[in-house]
């Protein structure tokens, strides 16, 4: 059979003349189809049209259902409804028949039935089930068409879960005898690449084979794939350079049939194909370059014809010359080759002629000066997209010196613009220049004014927020910090008074915060002016609930005293009766500190530089709630997980008792033991909101300051670079060198040359010297040492401020060694920043000791003991040191961990121990402590120092803790102590109730030989984390274990993704940082086990799931599992 | 890669439209609307290429009808206007003379004639005188199986 169609499909052209074909549109117009369509044309009315549409709908879906209706008819059929579908009326009782159509009918029926299929539905389309079928026997026909039209049909949708079902028949096409049967298999198993990659990746020996082919469609079929995969890995494909050099040499050389000519440039489209697979091959990779540098120049010869079709070819050699390994000659051949795009006449070819510049200007700046005139011209073009893509080409020269130019173009251009993606893209570019480069604070601000009302609500969310964040860390000077904020809050000031109601959400927001934030800098603005401005914020319909949330936030940071609270009160009243509990819970809060000033400056202090808040994931802070909530007869909580098992539990007979609850009887628990108290998290979510969101800044537009220049005219930069940098960055840039002023001239001295200059001219030639200013012939300096040209005015601090780095390094200590740090301290740290107006001194001086002394104690103590005597034995040093200490930061001790650290008692020195706290002091006494970890045990070492000249005679510590069970090793009573000499007592801790903090508080009662009695208090603060040990298990006792433990938690933690095994890398550290046991690992999942002191076991299961850790904690103790995730997220966070 | 191509006319009637990657039903419809407000609003002297999102459309008149390709950003546009013109050519051929109106009366031939031509999205066939060969094929399989069908059966 198949023997007859191909002969007669090969005959027939001779038999049939051509004629005949459009006769078939004579044909079809008397059809019913064309019927339709003239009756549609003589209608005057869309209500007619539909009138008549629904008329022809219901005749056809009459017909379809109808018995008798042949396929035939049906092919009609299909062929109207599809007409009416593609005017906006649905046909959807047609969609099956159309299936039934493609199974059923003959050739051409088919291939309509197919065709009607492929628009109807969509790849998620149920229906399409019913197809896989039908495709999988017509790709067994024997019939060529039939198979043609199932390719056809599988590469333009088809299910991808169905994919492997047909994928066996697809390849063996590749080895079909017809060649447009290989072609249409390549291009199928292309789209099935694309949509689902994995499923063909076993055959990529064939799509060499196909690469091979002696029919040349079927090569450039395999291309389409290959540019694919070499644009993911092109380092795999590095062989096959020479093959597509010599392919593309063959086509450049007119080697293919004169049948792939197109306007008489051989194949086209394969060119360019190659061309593209080349630049991805070439680039940064100098021995493959150099393979394809002769068919370039070939290629750049050869496209001589004016024709678009030549230049869409040199386009693309262009590109590949400049991205590949660059060759002098080939360069200049291009840059010339660009310039015919720039000055060409036709307004496409220009239009690629800025393209091409602003893909070549960060290497090549020179050209962009020498068409400096043409691209002024463009960025008047009445056609926007050539203005807008003359803005892109401007960006990427932008400077310190153009920038207000540019940034003038570039808001021009924003006013008129009606799309809103360009307006997106544009507005992110203006606010990136506006921060990068901005002359002065007026100009800052007011750009960004006006950034935010052209940008209105669809920007990007990450630029107001980058400028909250810019304002709030400030800069390098901390009075230009108070400038810019003045200028800010005068110029929102001024705004507000004149029409708020015109301006976008996102601005009011911003406008809002930085009022709350910083009106108080202007001393003479009363806060009742700002609160009544924002006020009427409120009161305007168009304000959404969410910028009123931030108004009511701003104004609760201002309500102070007099007016403020009786607008405040106003205000609150109005939304404490909202409906949007949001609103209603700011408006809560307003009314509240309104009225209590305390709160509100402990709340909302002012003056703070912005505090990392550590989160406390567990919310330990709730327990208090929680108990009370729980003694008051609430259910406990349970995990969604496991009620889930519960309830799968409840549907089968439930065999075992009841599992243990939680004990009602909590005894309450102190809100101030917790690492953030719940304060701290309200002014978190007052202030610091905003801040927190975003740290991207910008990041999804183009960053220039950190692009290098790899390369020039002259050749490969990169060995050079560092040295011409440093040269360059000290030439100011006001100041020119002789070759630069030379250049300079060169750029200028164009304006004198055309001495009758007519005036629109001579405005042109002023605003190209202000747009192209700093680009001189030396701008290859400027452009690259543009990541320093000029100071950069804001530039932004290292991320974090000193304090947060001082606590985070305190905080990564804590888990890097054994020993831990002072917690205690970070606490302070925090705490004072807050109270303190200085938040920045105390946690910077305090760093450097804390890291000797741990320094120090992990050196071996054997070293240390006649250092610590030489030190020792001239007390009063120390004690000047103390008392010097003292003085200005009252926490300051003198180091003296050194000397400390050799009071330990014998028997400890050898074990790891923290850091030497000072705890608390007065005139007379010194108290420090630190935890020494034994393998079974945790043992507390106080170290009381008696810094007077006269002895101490009775010395009593009475310890105490809501967590912690606390047995002495020696009795109560410490003794004496002589004066400056250290009294050394330890206790051994073990955990009552766990929390991720436990704390001691102590008093020490001592007494003179002559005087009262008198006593100090002090707390100590460890966490749970050194209670911690190991529990050596063997699979099976853990697997009986795990089912014995009612507590549980589960979390899914951050990977450590850099490792090959990261679940493995994850639980070493673990290990190391938690002491925990890893049990076995095994494939995906890991067990894991360790015991709080003394003997309380507690068990993890982990397992890899979607990029993540996914953390199962069981122990019998309640909390303990919690407290465990705590400690084990922050240990993978601060990996 | 392509992703869609649309016919209109200036009235901004639909003619034909080709989807290479899955989309629903309303952003067609969207994506139709758009295409044919911003390409009809152009102005004359304009070029031919316009952003919509993150894609490229290239656009082309041919007497009162509209060609609207849609592009990815690393292609070519110029090669793009040229798909267009290469489709043009092969309706002319296959049509003689091509207008609008066969396109409107024979929109299911359109419709081969560029699966012959396009498919997933690359060019399949470059070479004119194949794809004509292969549509014609197909015709002629028509033409040979409706005479068969309709002969009597005796």
């Amino acid at each position: 059979m198949s023997d007859v169609v191909e002969k007669t499909l090969t005959a027939l052209p001779g038999l049939l003349s051509l004629d005949s074909l459009p006769g078939s549109n004579k044909l079809s117009s008397s059809s019913k189809l064309g019927n339709l369509i003239r009756g549609i044309t003589e209608l005057t009315s869309k209500h007619e049209e539909e009138k008549l549409i629904q008329r022809e709908l219901t005749s056809i879906k009459e017909q379809v259902s109808s018995p008798n209706t042949s396929m035939r008819q049906m092919k009609e059929l299909m062929v109207r409804a599809i007409y009416c579908e593609m005017l906006g009326y649905e046909a959807s009782f047609s969609y099956i028949h159309a299936i039934k159509l493609a199974q059923q009918g003959t050739a051409l029926e088919k291939r309509v039935g197919y065709l009607a299929v492929s628009l109807f539905l969509n790849e998620s389309h149920e229906l399409l089930l019913l197809l896989v079928n039908t495709v999988l026997k017509d790709l067994q026909s024997t019939n060529l068409i039939e198979v043609c039209m199932a390719l056809t049909v599988v590469s333009q949708m088809f299910p991808k879960d169905m994919i492997p079902a047909i994928l066996p028949l697809v390849e063996e096409k590749l080895n079909h005898p017809k060649e447009i049967i290989r072609r249409k298999a390549v291009l199928a198993l292309y789209k099935f690449y694309l949509i689902a990659p994995n499923q063909v990746q076993h055959i990529h020996n064939k799509f060499r084979k196909a690469l091979c082919d002696k029919d040349p469609g079927v090569m450039t079929a395999s291309l389409h794939i290959y540019l694919q995969l070499i644009e993911e890995n092109p380092e795999g494909y590095k062989d096959l350079t020479t093959s597509f050099v010599t392919i593309l040499k063959q086509v450049v050389g007119g080697k293919l049939p004169m049948d792939f000519n197109y306007h008489s440039v051989p194949a086209p489209w394969l060119q360019i194909q190659l061309l593209r697979i080349l630049c991805l091959l070439g680039k940064n990779d100098q021995s493959t370059s150099e393979i394809m540098y002769e068919v370039l120049d070939e290629s750049l010869r050869r496209a001589e014809i004016n024709h678009n079709i030549t230049y869409a070819i040199l386009f693309e050699c262009v590109k590949c010359i400049y991205t590949i390994h660059p060759k002098s000659e080939l360069l200049e051949k291009a840059a010339k080759c660009i310039g015919n795009f720039v000055l060409s006449p036709k307004i496409n070819l220009k239009y690629l002629g800025l393209k091409a510049l602003t893909y070549v200007v960060q290497q090549d700046p020179k050209l962009a000066l020498q068409h400096q005139m043409t691209i002024i011209e463009c960025l008047d073009h009445p056609d926007l997209i050539i203005k807008r893509e003359t803005l892109e080409l401007l960006f990427r020269i932008t400077n310190a010196q153009n920038v207000t130019v540019i940034v003038d173009k570039m808001l021009e251009f924003l006013r008129i613009n009606k799309d809103d993606y360009t307006t997106i893209d544009l507005v992110g570019k203006v606010a990136e220049l506006a921060e990068k480069y901005a002359p002065d604070n007026e100009w800052f601000i007011e750009t960004m004014s006006t950034v935010f009302s052209v940008g209105g609500d669809t920007m990007q969310p990450d630029i107001p927020n980058s400028f909250l964040k810019l304002l709030s860390e400030g800069f390098d000077s901390v009075e230009e910090d108070r400038k810019l904020r003045l200028f800010a809050v005068d110029s929102y000031v001024s705004l507000l008074q004149g029409e708020p109601g015109k301006l976008p959400q996102r601005f009011l927001q911003v406008i809002s915060w930085v009022l709350g934030e910083y009106s108080c800098l202007r001393a003479d603005l009363e806060m009742d002016t700002v609160l009544r401005l924002l006020a009427k914020l409120l009161d305007m319909k168009t304000t959404s609930s969410e910028t009123k949330s931030w108004v009511l936030m701003a104004m609760t940071k201002l309500c102070e005293g007099g007016a403020g609270v009786s607008v405040a009160r106003g205000v609150s009243e109005t939304y404490s009766s909202s409906l949007d509990t949001v609103l209603r819970q700011r408006a809560q809060e307003l009314q509240h500190l309104s009225q209590d000033p305390e709160l509100r400056a402990q709340v909302l202090p002012r003056h703070t530089g912005l505090e990392p808040l550590e989160v406390d994931s567990s919310l330990s802070f709730l327990d208090g709630f929680v108990s009370e909530a729980l003694a008051a007869g609430a259910a406990p909580y349970k995990p969604p997980h496991q009620r889930q098992e519960e309830l799968a539990q409840a549907k089968a007979l439930s065999l075992e008792p009841y599992g243990l609850s939680l004990p009602l009887s909590m005894s309450s628990c102190s809100i101030t033991d917790r690492q953030s108290p719940t304060l701290l998290s309200i002014s978190s979510g007052l202030s610091g909101n905003s801040n927190d969101l975003s740290h991207k800044g910008g990041s999804s537009s183009l960053k220039l300051d950190g692009v290098k220049r790899v390369w020039g005219r002259e050749g490969y930069l990169a060995q050079r670079e560092p040295a011409e940098v440093s040269a360059h960055v000290e030439v100011p840039s006001t100041l020119r060198s002789p070759s630069q002023q030379g250049g300079a001239d060169g750029s200028h001295s164009q304006t004198p040359t055309h001495t009758p200059t007519p005036e629109p001219e001579l405005e042109k030639q002023q605003l190209a010297s202000s747009l192209f200013v700093g680009l001189g012939s030396h701008s290859s300096v400027c452009l690259m040492g543009k990541s320093e040209p000029t100071p950069q005015r804001f530039r932004r601090k290292a991320r974090s401020p000193a304090s947060s780095s001082g606590a985070s390094e305190n905080i990564s200590n804590s888990l890097v060694s054994p020993p831990i740090t002072v917690d205690t301290l970070m606490c302070n740290n925090l705490l004072d920043s807050h109270i303190t107006s200085e938040p920045d001194v105390s946690p910077l001086e305090q760093t450097p000791p804390l890291s000797q002394g741990l320094a120090a104690a992990n050196g071996s103590c054997d070293e240390e003991l006649p250092d610590s005597d030489v030190k020792g034995s001239s007390p009063s040093l120390i004690g000047d040191d103390a008392l010097v200490a003292a003085d200005p930061a009252p926490h300051e001790e003198p180091p003296k961990d050194l000397l400390l650290s050799s009071y330990l008692p014998a028997e400890l020195s050898g074990l790891s121990h923290s850091e030497i706290t000072p705890l608390s002091s007065d005139q007379s006494l010194d108290l420090s402590a630190c935890h020494v970890q034994k393998e079974g045990d945790l043992v507390l070492v106080v170290f009381i120092y008696n810094s007077s000249d006269s002895d101490i005679q009775q010395i009593l510590l009475e310890l105490d803790s809501d967590e912690l069970e606390v047995s002495c090793e020696c009795d109560g009573a410490v003794g004496g102590a002589r004066g400056h000499s250290v009294a050394v007592c330890q206790y051994s801790l073990s955990v009552k109730r766990p929390s991720v903090h436990v704390e001691l508080v102590g008093t020490v009662s001592y007494q003179f030989p002559v005087g009262t009695p008198q006593s100090v208090q002090f707390s100590y603060k460890l966490p749970l984390s050194s209670f911690i040990r190991p529990l050596t298990l063997s699979t099976e006792e853990y697997g009986t274990m795990w089912l014995d433990f009612s507590h549980d938690t589960k979390q899914n933690l951050t990977l450590i993704s850099d490792d090959p095994e990261p679940l493995a890398a994850s639980l070493s550290v673990l290990k190391k940082k938690l002491q925990l046991h890893v049990v076995e690992i095994i494939g995906m999942e890991g067990i894991v086990a360790c015991r709080l002191l003394q003997d309380q076991p507690c068990l993890m299961h982990c397992r890899l799931h979607a990029g993540t850790l996914a953390v199962w904690l069981r122990s019998p103790v309640p909390d303990l599992p919690d407290c465990l995730m705590y400690f084990c997220q922050r240990a993978l966070q601060e990996h | 890669m392509i992703r869609f191509l649309l016919l209109f006319s200036r009235q901004g009637k639909l003619r034909l439209q080709k989807w290479f990657t899955p989309m629903t039903e309303r952003e067609k419809k969207k994506i139709t609307r758009d295409m044919t407000t911003m390409v009809l609003s152009r102005q004359p002297r304009s070029c031919n290429f316009l952003y919509w999102k993150d894609l490229k459309i290239i656009y082309k008149r041919y007497a009162s009808l509209y060609f609207c390709l849609a592009i990815e950003n690393g292609d070519n546009e110029l090669i793009a206007l040229e798909v267009i013109h290469r489709y043009v050519e092969l309706l002319d051929k296959y049509f003689g003379n091509v207008c609008e109106l066969d396109i409107i009366f024979n929109f299911e031939k359109a419709y081969f004639i560029l699966d012959e031509f396009l498919m997933g999205g690359e060019i399949q066939e470059t070479s004119k005188q194949m794809v004509n060969r292969s549509i014609e094929a197909s015709d002629m399989l028509q033409e040979t199986m409706e005479e068969y069908m309709s002969k009597p059966a005796f």
